[in-house]
């Protein structure tokens, strides 16, 4: 018996609305496959299953909102017995009558049936049973409604009148993105402390290698130079683990996978940062295949939970607003960002000689907890010999 | 294909565009002022444009006339010559 649960969506989310489900009881789910699609401030998210089963229940409708780690549903595996499957909907419906408990009583005895959303409610606000009953059949967040009635109880009206606000505006969800980032950066600024390293890195060959590829290549399979810089990140990022993993509960583990977050800046304003998966193993080609499919449905607003939850570590490129370096916040629980500014003509010396060259300035955010100045270096100069033979970024 | 007209390729243009820069529309983007000023479009957009182009009007720009596409109507005026030499 499985237990597929909201999974986090990247360190700043900790709830989700459920917009869909894409299976229905009965039917058959394989790794991988898109189950669900949660709403979050960034994007609506296509939730992926990772075990194989049948749909035993839906526990959860849409529309409404819960927080991360809640069950969403059960899945049936080949051996579970109809009283295992009684036993886990029971205790499970015993835990989300215990997350309401202080606001209402769980639907009575556990009948089938989508119970209330579990985020944790506003104390002692009074919820009339029929008032949440409406809630989920119309798929209210029960805990955003505002209470009109006596202490701020909610009433069946003040559902329904939530119900009708409820499409969150565009304004509305901008300023949601904005304070989904806000709480991000500031909690990075607040617990990571930061060191910072830049380097500039003559360009001359990778620009060089570069239109020469792309002159033999359809434009259909045209490379872009972030490709380049991605994979050269990805690649020294295997070389020096202390800067690709995750700093939780107070300690720093590297990770055996690169998924690189890109950081895509959305039209109409915000930024998100969903993860490219093995960058280190893709060759260039498919490496730019993700990334245009990525930065579509990133625009798009429609993502992959996975790509949402896992970046090992983080690039962005600003050279296109023209400034010549950034110096980024560290996205958690990640260790590091690596930053790419404007590639122009400058000034380089070259054999004892000041030529015009193209160069970039690459820039590397560390966390102090998990590396030094010195992993730091070490890890920027791979960068910059890697981007410096552009040969050795393919397979 | 057969050969369009200014009017039609710009219409083609703009149809290539809405999908990357939906804010771009054809009354308020000038058509004699460098299209990067007016409307923000990373390399990875202008590749798509470009793409878009592609799947349109079946012609492939190669990287080294980038310099030429500034303006739409800079854009349109190399079009209408690569549809002339292709014709």
């Amino acid at each position: 018996m499985i237990e597929f649960k909201l999974p986090s969506l990247g360190a700043d989310m900790d709830k989700g609305t459920l917009l869909e489900w894409r299976v229905q009881p009965g039917d058959a789910v394989s790794k991988g496959q898109v189950v669900a699609v949660v709403d979050t401030t960034k994007a609506a998210v296509d939730v992926e299953c990772w075990q194989e089963g049948n749909v035993h229940e839906l526990l959860v409708g849409p529309g409404a909102t819960v927080a991360v780690g809640t069950t969403l549903a059960v899945f049936r595996e080949p051996g579970d017995t109809p009283e295992q499957l009684a036993g886990a909907r029971a205790r499970i419906s015993a835990a989300a009558a215990a997350a309401a408990a202080p606001v209402a009583p769980a639907p009575a005895g556990g009948a089938p049936g989508l119970r209330p959303p579990a985020v944790a409610a506003a104390a002692e606000r009074r919820v009339s049973p029929a008032a949440r009953k409406r809630a989920q059949e119309l798929g209210v967040d029960i805990d955003a409604v505002q209470g009109t009635g006596p202490h701020g109880a909610v009433s069946i009206a003040d559902v329904e009148r939530g119900a009708a606000a409820k499409t969150p505006a565009p304004a509305d969800r901008a300023r949601a993105l904005r304070q989904t980032i806000a709480m991000a950066m500031a909690r990075s600024k607040r617990e990571i402390p930061h060191y910072y390293l830049a380097e500039e890195i003559n360009l001359a060959s990778a620009v060089e290698w570069l239109r020469r590829e792309n002159e033999r290549r359809p434009v259909t399979e045209r490379l872009l130079l972030a490709c380049l810089y991605l994979k050269a990140v990805a690649l020294a990022a295997r070389r020096h683990p202390a800067l690709n993993g995750y700093f939780r509960d107070g300690e720093f583990r590297p990770s055996e996978a690169v998924h690189l977050g890109v950081a895509i800046s959305l039209r109409g304003g915000g930024l998100i940062a969903p993860a490219i998966h093995d960058v280190d193993r893709l060759s260039l080609a498919e490496l730019m295949r993700a990334m245009s499919d990525l930065v579509t449905r990133a625009r798009a607003g429609s993502l992959r939970s996975s790509e949402m939850s896992d970046p090992t570590l983080t690039v962005t490129n600003l050279g296109e607003q023209s400034v010549d370096a950034v110096f980024g916040v560290i996205y958690p629980p990640q260790v590091a960002l690596v930053g790419f500014g404007q590639v122009r003509e400058r000034p380089a010396v070259v054999q004892g000689e000041i030529k015009p060259a193209q160069t970039v300035t690459a820039s590397l955010s560390a966390d102090h907890r998990a590396s030094d100045g010195h992993d730091g270096a070490l890890f920027l100069a791979t960068v910059r010999e890697l981007l410096q033979h552009p040969e050795r970024l393919t397979p | 294909m057969t050969e369009m007209d200014a009017e039609s390729l710009r219409q083609v243009l703009f149809a290539a565009l809405r999908p990357i820069a939906p804010e771009a529309s054809p009354e308020e983007v000038r058509g004699d002022l460098p299209l990067r000023d007016q409307i923000d479009l990373d390399s990875m957009d202008f590749l798509h444009f470009v793409l878009a182009l592609h799947d349109r009007l079946g012609i492939d720009i190669p990287e080294s006339d980038y310099p030429q596409l500034t303006t739409i109507d800079a854009i349109v005026a190399y079009l209408q010559q690569r549809q002339r030499a292709n014709g």
